[in-house]
């Protein structure tokens, strides 16, 4: 009957976001041991910082991944919007901050919309459309007229000292403005999709696109803003790259969609849509900006093994999820239909009173 | 291939209308602006060059070719392309006989095709994840071996092998790329491991119940293109005489994109290699052209990435607005009908 209770209580992806945790929680235990002066306030600022602008991307990029899509040119997105951002920056220092953030918040949303109108208009496959737009995205960033570079120096004041604002300090420890940031933008998805019918359809479109046509979903519509949001994110993203890095050319944030698609499948979201959310790819990033940072700093091991590990821990996280948690969800499902007859396949008279 | 009783003429007709004879009409509108543009261009001797600069991606779109049309992808090729050169030059800087290094690296190559084709056939997990890790995994092991150097000590029967002619004008890759087109072409349309892989492409489940054994298919088609791709990332190194932790990255969009714009569907079981072969004409020719016209290597890909949505835009529109013309016309009809009644 215990056994029962907790079932009901967890899902299965809930056993993943925890197992998630604890490897977290492992991680940072044993980089601890490894890595000297590791919980400092200096550490947490630099981890955190890089996990905040991998989570926003990813976070659009799970809305994609949810309705069974790919977006492959988020890279390409953060990258032009930081770079167009920073050029006109130091040409107009008077454009103010809010203006700013709603420049590029526009800019990687109109990115967005063309790969959603060939996406959900055009139905050219996902995958295409976007390893397409990444090449013109990067094509239009490398031929944006200027100088090709975009300096710290030539910023306004207040986006010279974006990076180090803080929401709040208690002694040592600091949360940056980034990471505050990032945190409104995972919780606020995390709403959207648990409560708004707009997330809902995201589900429920992924998890199987024909019924949801037949049901009658408006399934061009939510693709296409699926698409949108996600280059919006991106966008935001690339704000907030400029804002950290303030030096940038023209790789900038080149392969970070491989990252994004990293943390979001890490964090559990399904290759074939409509399993996934937005805290869960925020620990998926969290993992991945760890490992990232503190291989960096381990000494034992070079650090040009973080792309090798980085690909073997996507197709761990994606195998233990085809393995275990889809063992867990028939499990899950079979105790239910026992438990309560009426929504069995087979529905007897009585249990129309039942239950 | 469908024996059907229309005339030979008639045929090739239809033939012309097909997305092939648009890709023969574009790859001829492209050679005669080129032409027209440089003299010489024609010649054998440029024709070769051009080729050469692009033989690598061109030998590993024809296996491509068969991965897509089997209904998977591998997104690994370019990264596998530059831990075969890594693994080669390595060993031989270490002092291994050159023989044994590029063996080694050929091998490496079938080991990672086959670690690809593991997940996708036993584990069963979608291709474009696994190669996707696969791009990034293989891409970090370049790193580890190679670091931040660029190695240019290679076997020097490798470099002449690489850069100089073997029969005629044409070098070693050259021959390869038309020896593995033909034997490719064969396979593809006349044996039946090459109905196999159309069979699975079209509908994987049905092929499975039929009794084909779309497991072995799968792993001999990645294994087979972890080979490839390793072979041309040793003919990539030779030709250039050195390599980089960077050598080959991106080459995945240029192959995939000589696959899809021969008209081989992304969903898999349909295209064929000749369509393939007159899109890789286009896309080197393309190149050469916008190279010619001073257009840097980063605009000559958001062109081809821009080529490679249309040519997929484009005929969706076309059929949706026949399918609307067919509807307005069955429309009319039977108003016309109710009117006449």
């Amino acid at each position: 009957m215990m056994m029962t209770s907790l079932r009901r209580s967890i899902r299965p992806e809930q056993i993943r976001e925890l197992i998630l945790v604890l490897v977290i929680i492992a991680l940072v235990l044993f980089f601890g041991t490894q890595v000297e002066g590791y919980y400092s306030s200096r550490t947490f600022t630099r981890i955190s910082t890089s996990i905040a602008i991998l989570s926003v991307v990813a976070v659009g990029e799970t809305l994609v991944f949810l309705t069974r899509n790919y977006d492959l040119s988020v890279g390409s997105i953060v990258g032009f919007t930081a770079f167009f951002i920073g050029t006109q920056l130091s040409f107009y220092k008077d454009i103010p901050p809010l203006v700013a953030v709603l420049m590029a918040v526009g800019t990687g949303a109109l990115m967005g919309s063309f790969n959603g109108v060939l996406v959900a208009y055009g139905r050219v496959p996902a995958i295409i459309v976007t390893l397409g737009t990444m090449a013109i995205y990067r094509a239009m960033l490398v031929e944006y007229p200027g100088n090709k570079i975009v300096q710290m120096s030539a910023l306004p004041a207040w986006a010279q000292e974006f990076s180090r604002v803080n929401v709040f300090q208690v002694g040592e420890f600091e949360l940056r403005l980034i990471v505050g940031i990032a945190l409104a933008v995972v919780i606020v998805f995390q709403l959207v999709l648990t409560y708004l019918p707009f997330g809902r359809r995201l589900y429920a479109i992924g998890s199987n696109p024909e019924a949801a046509r037949i049901a009658g979903f408006p399934y061009q519509r939510i693709v296409f803003t699926a698409f949108v949001l996600s280059g919006a994110l991106a966008g935001l993203a690339g704000f907030m790259f400029m804002g950290r890095f303030g030096n940038l050319t023209v790789v900038a944030a080149l392969g970070m969609e491989l990252q994004a698609v990293a943390a979001v499948v890490v964090g559990g979201t399904s290759t074939m849509g409509g399993v996934g959310s937005a805290f869960g790819t925020l620990l998926g990033a969290s993992m991945i900006g760890l490992l990232d940072q503190s291989l960096l700093r381990w000494r034992l091991i070079s650090e040009f093994w973080r792309d090798a590990l980085l690909g073997l821990l996507i197709l761990l996280a994606v195998a233990s999820d085809r393995v275990i948690v889809e063992r867990l969800r028939t499990l899950w499902a079979r105790s239910e239909l026992q438990l309560r007859p009426s929504i069995a396949p087979v529905p007897h008279k009585e249990s129309v009173h039942g239950s | 291939m469908v024996h059907s009783t229309i005339s030979l003429p008639q045929r090739f007709l239809n033939w012309l209308r097909s997305w092939e004879g648009l890709l023969l009409g574009l790859f001829l509108v492209v050679l005669t602006i080129n032409s027209a543009l440089v003299p010489a261009y024609l010649s054998v001797s440029n024709q070769v060059n051009l080729f050469i600069l692009f033989i690598e991606k061109s030998i590993i779109a024809l296996m491509m070719t068969f991965i897509i049309i089997n209904g998977e992808i591998d997104l690994s090729v370019a990264s596998l392309m530059g831990l075969s050169a890594g693994t080669m030059a390595r060993l031989f800087e270490l002092g291994a006989p050159s023989g044994l290094a590029v063996a080694a690296a050929l091998c490496l190559g079938l080991i990672c095709g086959a670690f690809n084709g593991f997940w996708v056939t036993v584990v069963g997990l979608p291709s474009l994840v696994v190669t996707l890790a696969g791009l990034i995994a293989y891409r970090g092991l370049v790193w580890v071996l190679v670091e931040d150097r660029s190695i240019t000590t290679l076997p020097a029967w490798l470099c002449e092998l690489g850069q100089k002619p073997l029969i005629g004008p044409f070098p070693l890759a050259l021959l390869l790329f038309f020896g593995f087109a033909i034997i490719g072409y064969i396979i593809l349309q006349y044996s039946g491991f090459g109905r196999l892989v159309y069979v699975i492409g079209i509908n994987r489940d049905v092929a499975r119940y039929s009794g084909v054994n779309v497991r072995r298919v799968k792993m001999i088609l990645f294994i087979a293109s972890g080979f490839i791709a390793s072979l041309a990332g040793l003919l990539y190194a030779a030709r250039l005489g050195a390599m980089r932790s960077s050598t080959a990255e991106g080459f995945e969009l240029d192959i995939i994109t000589m696959v899809l714009l021969g008209g081989v569907s992304i969903f898999g079981g349909s295209g064929s290699l000749r369509g393939v072969f007159l899109s890789i004409l286009i896309i080197l020719n393309l190149r050469n052209g916008m190279g010619l016209a001073y257009l840097s290597a980063n605009v000559q890909t958001g062109v081809i990435g821009l080529l490679l949505i249309l040519s997929v835009l484009v005929p969706n529109l076309v059929s949706s607005l026949r399918a609307r013309m067919v509807r307005h016309r069955e429309l009319t009809r039977a108003l016309e009908m109710a009117e006449s009644s």
